[in-house]
């Protein structure tokens, strides 16, 4: 035991001084680049034109910036889903599987609602996408609440189930007839999302991901039962203690969570590919956990995070065009991002004092 | 009918392989207090990396060896977040399911490119120890490592756990690290080492897929065998040999699926109903088991002194 | 030359400084007192002999030697031993994998052998047990004496025992304090922490006593007395705040409690049959040893744990079966045992403070946060909670958050209060503050249930006092009768008055 001898030293801090939190996504971003880069140059591509086709790029012109927005509109919305159900304490790995329900039904609804005025429809698919993600979320979480079955490992094993149900759909009675492909018909054009800006993707489906935003933020930090929501999350026992319903609550909340991703599902048939399709989405349910938490359960936080990873998703394939780099390269990105995030989150609980 | 039987029973050892050698994995990570969600991930880098390896150096044992030392990576990878850092180990599990995914991805669109027939190597061929013997023929009829797992991994890893002061350690560290802490053993170390034998026995998991079964690796290859083989360990209550039975009760589903797939039947229910079975079938077992599960008491909590 | 020296340990976590520059000193073969408050740094002190702590400065020696103390493990190589007040036990192993574990360090656990090893030795040290019997079976004071074979196995000639005498029931200290005197007997060297004075005088050869971080001074226990240890203890004439013996309104109760049962987490009968009832104007003191049911007695009041049998009526009301929300709308004000599990220590204080009536702040879902962050201030003021109102409340100190605690339910004038262990961890001050609230309540004419392990306590505030032991009421006298040695018998089972 040296004595006496000031040192620097990390000490636990309640109240960690303001200039870490911004902080922490830069130094989390520099050392995800700082992890990746190795892989870029394996892939024989300049790391520095690399993150310039990767970044900066997408933003530069009109069309991928668009893009951007377009990307990141599934993102928001599981992002919005897993953070209702996370800041409740309740783990809801299935939203991938809440986004093919969605999916599936505004796939149906956009085939038989044919000639229908279009915003009733579209209300309807949302509408319809909606309950049918909560009705596939209610699964493992009333075996949560009724019988304290781990929701972590159903939530994952439903997310296998719902991929052979659009299997046994799209190889089944919607198999396309003309492609004689696993893909079902095209929905009608009323059923057909409305462009934002003419001859762009972007559609109606950003604004409703804006909405999503918006009503998290509401909910968590305006209601009372975004109050309850987050004192079950923080500490079920004191929440149980100070009168909260906490099971119903959790219940609600998963409820609510499964709805979002379902709608996710309902975006990106009637605003992206007017078809359902086993490939509907590359994993937006699982980015959606790692946006929740890169921006901390708070809505403007997963706000950020699901627009910046739509842009790491679109500068993914720019990249892959331009330089031969794998477009996996942008799913590295997002999970090495989320690893060093972690380990920088610890940062904020920690002060360097000399002693 | 009788062949029939044979013939699923055969299978059902045959499929219940890698999900019996993840299971194993993941319950010595669970037994050391860590929930590891990287199951998935590393089953599929395990998958990748044996088949990469063994595809350009010949050998798949040469394969089989690299995948379990990626594997072993992967678990302490895990150790740095969960145990070193103490974050949450459901997040970081998946981030870490997640970020293999994609490198396993990244480097076989690297190495393979975009071709339209997926690359396939000459996989382990089945050994045959009772040639002439109709019945019992069909049966042993198995890969190495199928025996390897059943008969070798299986005691091996009740004997480490339940046998000697390693495993004791282990037992320890997952139901009260502040005692093996008081005991004067270092509980970082113990956790570390629990999360190394598991991502290896994981990946060896995967690698049995690209090596033995397929031969090939693709996109779907794990299929969320990962997240069953979580699934199969609270079934087993943490127990290796349970965890054995879990991991057959699943292998069983999905045999008759495989067999009834090949009898080419016409069945009034598409077949991916048969596909699903098995998790639906593990869903069931888990709300039946899992409510009398003693669960590691450590499990999920990261241990600090102060 | 003593076998321990600590000399000018410092230790500080955060702005605490918990060792100031302390100096302490045993001898071979004594048994060394560690005489201080909650709070005082004494666990503190030991942690760091122990190696779960590392100073911030100071110099340890053994027998002379200076020596670096990184880990439990470098502590059990130089023979000390140390049985937590938190028993560091593995509850599904056996006694005989719990001893050995870390120390028979074989790679093949010799099951067979180890037993017999481990059982000898509990014969040896004079401590019988079954080396084969799991933890998880053993009683409280079984697994205490498990710990203190488990460092005697390593050959500890030093044992440290932090508060070992607080979950045990009379018959089990003597025990305790037979089996230490033997062992000190042997040669082995004791320290004793405590802040219960009589064991002190009783067992100890020396006390050293700490105040706030800082060693007040060593003393020999035969030329003290118990109130000069007090003085040193404290500084200041403790218990300052005592009930008044004076008679208020007459007997209404506002409680009735009716062949109350309970389970344990375990599935296990914790109460049994318990009937007693509240009057207005009174405080009700429930003493008894620690786990004797009185966690789950104040649980089943507050309404978080589902009574198997039996009546709760509060003011006419019946609440069996009912939601915890239930039991406040009926004027019950509930206070949890451990702090932390009565707030939400991530929320901030403002929103803690509104957690329990959320309703009368929410118009049509949306709360009202004026009226909230008006409700905290004024709670913060009237009950001077030193933080602000939007701190985390993880950042208050244990006095500020019982405070707050107090604050949220006595702002409702409740009719009957149920506070387990109120002063628990909280300095003087703070341990005064509470107490002068509780007779300010009974004053204003709620009653009050005070369930307490201090009997001190129980005895300065109670107008009537119930004893529990193993989950029934054996014993339910007015104060004037209960003499320690009446309520000791109670305590202990040994006495049934019912």
């Amino acid at each position: 035991m040296s004595t006496a001898k000031p040192k620097l030293r990390f000490v636990k801090t309640d109240s960690p001084p303001i200039w870490v939190r911004p902080l922490i996504p830069i130094l989390a971003l520099v050392g995800t680049f700082i992890l990746t880069s190795g892989l870029i140059i394996w892939a024989q591509a300049n790391p520095f034109e690399t993150y310039y086709q990767f970044l900066i790029d997408p933003l530069s012109s009109r069309v991928s910036f668009l893009e951007v927005l377009v990307k990141a509109t599934p993102l928001l919305l599981t992002g919005v889903a897993v953070t209702f159900a996370f800041a409740t304490g309740y783990y809801n790995i299935g939203a991938e599987g809440q986004l093919f329900a969605g999916a599936i039904v505004a796939a149906g609804l956009g085939m038989w609602l044919e000639g229908w005025n279009p915003v009733l429809t579209i209300f309807l698919m949302l509408l319809g996408g909606f309950i049918a993600g909560m009705a596939w979320a209610a699964i493992p979480a009333l075996l949560k609440v009724r019988l304290a079955v781990d929701e972590v490992v159903t939530t994952l094993l439903l997310n296998s189930v719902m991929a052979y149900i659009v299997s046994a759909i799209l190889n089944g009675p919607w198999r396309s007839p003309e492609l004689g492909w696993p893909q079902s018909p095209e929905i009608a054009d009323n059923a057909i999302f409305m462009k934002l800006v003419p001859r762009s993707r972007l559609n109606i489906g950003f604004l409703i991901a804006i909405v999503a935003v918006l009503v998290l933020w509401f909910i968590l930090t305006r209601t009372s039962f975004g109050l309850k929501m987050r004192a079950v999350g923080l500490g079920k026992p004191a929440a149980r203690f100070a009168g909260i319903n906490v099971n119903r609550t959790i219940l609600v909340a998963a409820l609510i969570s499964g709805g979002i991703a379902g709608i996710a599902g309902v975006c990106e048939v009637g605003g992206i590919q007017y078809h359902l399709i086993g490939d509907l989405s590359p994993g937006y349910g699982y980015t959606g956990i790692i946006i929740a938490t890169l921006g901390s359960l708070n809505a403007w936080g997963v706000g950020l995070a699901a627009l910046f990873f739509g842009l790491v998703d679109t500068g993914a394939q720019t990249v892959s065009r331009a330089l031969g780099v794998p477009v996996y390269l942008g799913e590295i990105t997002q999970a090495t991002m989320l690893l060093v995030a972690l380990g920088m989150f610890l940062l904020r609980r920690y002060r360097l004092r000399r002693m | 009918m009788e062949i029939f039987l044979v013939n699923l029973l055969a299978a059902t050892f045959r499929v219940s392989t890698p999900i019996l050698l993840a299971a194993i994995g993941e319950t010595y990570s669970e037994r050391a207090g860590i929930l590891n969600l990287g199951i998935e991930g590393i089953m599929f880098f395990g998958a990748f990396i044996g088949f990469y390896v063994a595809d350009t150096s010949g050998s798949l044992w040469i394969g089989l060896v690299a995948a379990v030392l990626s594997g072993v990576l992967a678990g302490l990878l895990m150790g740095l977040l969960s145990v070193t850092l103490g974050v949450n180990q459901h997040v970081s599990g998946l981030g870490i399911t997640l970020l293999l995914t994609g490198l396993a991805l990244f480097s076989f669109r690297l190495n393979y490119g975009g071709r339209s027939t997926p690359p396939s190597i000459d996989p382990f061929t089945q050994i045959e120890p009772f040639k002439n013997i109709p019945i019992l023929n069909t049966l042993t009829n198995q890969y190495l490592l199928t025996y390897i797992a059943f008969f070798a991994i299986v005691p091996l890893a009740w004997w480490l756990l339940y046998r000697t002061s390693f495993g004791l350690k282990i037992r320890s560290v997952g139901e009260n690290p502040e005692a093996v802490d008081a005991a004067g053993v270092n509980v970082f170390a113990i956790r570390y080492a629990a999360l190394a034998i598991g991502g290896g026995l994981m990946a060896a998991g995967g690698a049995f897929l690209s090596l033995a079964q397929l031969g090939a690796f693709t996109h779907g290859i794990i299929a969320g065998r990962g997240w069953v083989a979580i699934a199969i360990v609270i079934f087993g209550n943490w127990d290796p040999i349970r965890v054995m039975g879990g991991a057959l009760i699943f292998g069983g589903t999905y045999a008759l699926q495989l067999r009834l797939q090949a009898m080419g039947l016409q069945l009034p229910v598409p077949y991916e109903t048969f596909l699903a079975l098995p998790y639906i079938v593990t869903i069931i077992a888990l709300v039946i088991a899992g409510r009398n599960a003693s669960y590691p008491a450590a499990l999920l909590k990261p241990y600090r002194r102060e | 030359m003593s076998i321990v020296e600590m000399n000018a340990i410092t230790k500080q976590f955060g702005e605490l400084v918990a060792n100031d520059h302390v100096d302490f000193f045993l001898e071979k073969g004594e048994i060394h007192a560690l005489l201080g408050e909650n709070g005082a740094g004494k666990t503190t002190l030991m942690r760091i002999l122990y190696g779960l702590y590392r100073a911030d400065s100071g110099v340890i020696r053994i027998e002379g030697e200076p020596v670096e103390i990184h880990s439990p493990k470098d502590a059990i190589a130089r023979g000390i031993g140390m049985v937590t007040q938190h028993f560091a036990l593995v509850p599904p192993l056996s006694i005989a994998e719990n001893v050995a574990l870390g120390y028979e360090d074989d790679f093949i656990f010799h099951r067979r052998q180890i037993e017999k090893k481990v059982g000898e030795a509990a014969e040896r040290f004079g401590i019988s047990m079954d080396p084969r019997s799991l933890v998880r079976h053993l009683s409280v004071g079984q697994r205490q004496r498990v710990e203190i074979l488990k460092a005697l196995y390593r050959n500890a000639r030093v044992l440290i025992l932090d508060e070992p005498t607080a979950v045990l029931i009379p018959q089990e200290v003597d025990a305790l304090f037979e089996t230490l005197k033997r062992l000190k007997k042997d040669g082995l060297s004791v320290i004793f922490i405590s802040h219960k004075l009589h064991e002190v005088t009783n067992i100890t050869d020396r006390v050293t006593v700490l105040r706030d971080g800082k060693a007040v001074g060593t003393v020999k226990t035969a030329e003290v007395t118990q109130g000069i240890l007090a003085a040193m203890m404290v500084g200041r004439e403790s218990f300052g705040v005592k009930r008044q013996a004076e008679a208020l309104p007459a007997e209404k109760p506002v409680l009735e409690i009716v062949d109350l049962c309970a389970n344990d987490d375990k599935g296990q009968p914790a109460l049994k049959n318990i009937s007693f009832h509240i009057n207005r104007n009174e405080i009700l003191g429930i003493a008894g040893v620690g786990g004797n049911g009185q966690k789950e007695l104040a649980e089943t009041l507050c309404g978080v744990r589902p009574p198997t049998g039996g009546k709760i009526i509060c003011d006419g009301q019946s609440l069996c079966g009912k939601e915890p929300v239930q039991f406040t709308n009926a004027g019950l004000g509930r206070i949890p045992e451990d702090r932390h599990e009565g707030m939400v220590a991530d929320l901030t204080v403002t929103e803690n403070l509104a957690l329990e009536h959320l309703d009368e702040y929410t118009r049509n879902g949306v709360l009202d946060r004026k009226a909230i962050r008006r409700h905290a201030e004024e709670l913060i003021g009237q009950f001077q909670i030193k933080a602000r109102p939007l701190d985390a409340t993880r950042t208050l100190s244990g006095g500020n958050m019982q405070k707050m605690l107090l604050a949220r339910v006595l702002s409702r004038s409740p009719k009957a209060l149920i506070v387990p262990q109120p002063t628990r961890g909280l300095d003087v001050g703070a341990t005064d503050y509470v107490r002068q609230s509780l007779l300010d309540q009974r004053a204003r004419g709620a009653g009050v249930l005070l369930i307490s392990e201090d009997l001190d306590e129980i005895l300065a505030l109670s107008d009537r006092i119930a004893v529990i032991y193993e989950g029934e009421i054996v014993g339910l006298l007015p104060a004037h009768e209960a003499t320690p040695e009446r309520l000791g018998l109670l305590m202990s089972g040994a006495l049934k008055e019912k």
